[in-house]
């Protein structure tokens, strides 16, 4: 008989982050008003239910919205852990849905450009919370800016999250391309948001990941992979939940959205 | 009071230690023997000693690897392009088998020679491989990172190699490379492999040659844009009730 080993004993608590620090992914869009933050905080949301410790880091630096869709009214941001008003364990703050937040201000004209500054205290804080977490989740900003791009490099993996819109989809593919060219991505995950209706996710996917192959293909031996990560189809109570300003996991854990958002948290653990 | 010495250096056993520092030909530490200072300059002496290439006294691999990673944090924080470049001796097999193993190694001590002479004094020329180099551009732009290659393998391309009294052997590299993504933190590994598929490359086009990796465009044209619609667009309309 074995006694020094217990079947029912958990093989490795789940609370601990994994070896090498947390998973990083950075959640981005392309064009802005897609559902970017929404999905980021749900995603952690789920992800925390699973039993991972998440941080979800504000990665927008000035025009942060991730406080107004949890409904936070923080008094600690990015900006003073930034400006040493503050340490880095006072302005992580609990989120509603059991993650972490740091969260960071809005209209702060100076982190609209990347200085080297910011970027050595953004570098230096990824570090510090990376072996604090099982997952960092980062919020960035629209669009392909150097603040945003370089938001993205801190991530091992990014989620590009676009609605069927025309505009939406061209962003996305502009985005997608230029982390293929310029971060030596290999592999994107997308989010199809407000999908029309089952399998639309697919198609766009397919259709991406087509154009992608004739245009960013060319280079000798590189292969790239956009990988369908989930469909979240337009759903009335995802509408509900942006209005109130709720984790719509929390408020509205049985809708076909949260479902979406947890097959997606899901998958990603694999 | 506190004790000086937590350890008692006469019961250290360096026999080896000094044998090896000896054999490598590094000169032994002029400061009293068994001194604080004295184990002190062994002990980076036996640190500077596993960090090269017995060979050809470049860099070896485990320290290369070390430096590479810390270029890769150094573009991310301030954004310089970097250069990596591969090299491997062309039929290099050929020497070995035709010439034996002692000419091989006089050629490889003599592109090892040529490359450290070539490259600019920042640069950092390591043996990665039996045959294989590597080197470390920082600060380097992309047109710089061409000539400097060029001079690398032009430099090698001179040598006349004397491998027995009187015997010359001609010698060619070919050269792969590939710049660190500006701004970001890559990992080593994807930065060797883009490097490596250019060596690849030039071997493939005929060796005694640089291949760079192509600078791609990331801009989308009216043509994507066009693709990315036509076939949804038909899709959409045949689905419309």
């Amino acid at each position: 008989m074995n006694t020094t080993h217990d079947p029912a004993a958990p093989v490795a608590p789940t609370s601990r982050p994994a070896r090498g620090g947390a998973r990083t992914l950075a959640v981005t869009s392309g064009k802005g008003g897609v559902g970017k933050t929404f999905v980021t905080a749900n995603l952690a949301a789920a992800l925390a239910a699973r039993g991972q410790k998440v941080l979800v880091l504000d990665a927008d630096l000035g025009l942060a919205n991730l406080d107004v869709v949890l409904n936070l009214q923080p008094k600690l941001t990015l900006h003073d852990v930034f400006t040493d008003k503050a340490t880095l364990d006072q302005a992580i703050l609990p989120a509603p849905g059991g993650f972490s937040v740091l969260l960071a201000g809005s209209g702060m004209v100076e982190y609209s450009r990347l200085t080297p500054d910011i970027r050595d205290k953004l570098l230096h804080i990824i570090d510090l919370v990376k072996p604090r977490f099982d997952w960092v989740l980062l919020d960035t900003g629209a669009g392909i800016s150097d603040v945003v791009l370089f938001a993205i490099s801190l991530a091992s993996d990014v989620l590009v999250v676009a609605t069927p819109e025309p505009t939406s989809l061209t962003d996305a593919y502009a985005t997608i391309k230029v982390l293929a060219t310029q971060q030596e991505r290999r592999q994107v995950g997308l989010l199809v948001n407000q999908a029309n209706r089952v399998g639309e996710g697919r198609l766009i996917c397919g259709q991406l990941q087509q154009v992608l192959q004739r245009f960013v293909g060319p280079i000798p031996g590189q292969t790239f992979k956009l990988e369908l990560m989930g469909e979240v189809r337009a759903d009335q109570a995802v509408r509900q939940a942006v209005l109130k300003r709720q984790l719509m996991l929390e408020h509205y854990p049985g809708c076909d959205a949260a479902q979406a958002i947890k097959a997606l948290a899901t998958k990603l653990l694999g | 009071m506190p004790a000086k010495t937590l350890i008692d250096a006469n019961a250290l056993d360096l026999d080896q230690a000094l044998q090896l520092l000896q054999q490598a030909g590094a000169l032994l530490p002029d400061e009293p023997p068994r001194s604080v200072a004295w184990l002190q300059a062994v002990l980076n002496a036996l640190c500077d000693l596993s960090s090269k290439d017995a060979l050809t006294g470049l860099v070896n691999r485990r320290s290369f690897e070390m430096s590479l990673t810390r270029e890769v944090d150094r573009v991310a924080r301030s954004g310089e392009a970097a250069l990596l470049l591969i090299l491997d001796i062309d039929h290099f097999k050929a020497v070995n088998d035709t010439h034996g193993h002692g000419a091989g190694d006089l050629v490889i001590c003599a592109v090892a020679k040529a490359i450290a002479q070539a490259v600019r004094p920042m640069d950092l020329v390591a043996r990665v491989g039996g045959e294989e180099f590597a080197i470390i551009l920082p600060s380097c732009a992309t047109h710089v990172g061409l000539i400097v290659a060029e001079r690398v393998r032009q430099r090698v391309a001179e040598l006349s190699v004397e491998i027995t009294p009187g015997e010359m052997l001609g010698v060619t590299v070919s050269l792969g490379g590939a710049f660190a993504p500006q701004w970001v933190r890559s990992s080593t590994l994807l930065w060797m492999e883009r490097a490596d598929r250019q060596l690849y490359r030039a071997k493939a086009d005929g060796r005694n040659r640089t291949c760079l990796e192509p600078q791609i465009d990331s801009l989308v044209s009216a043509e994507e844009k066009g693709m990315l619609f036509t076939p949804l667009n038909l899709d959409t309309q045949q689905d419309l009730p």
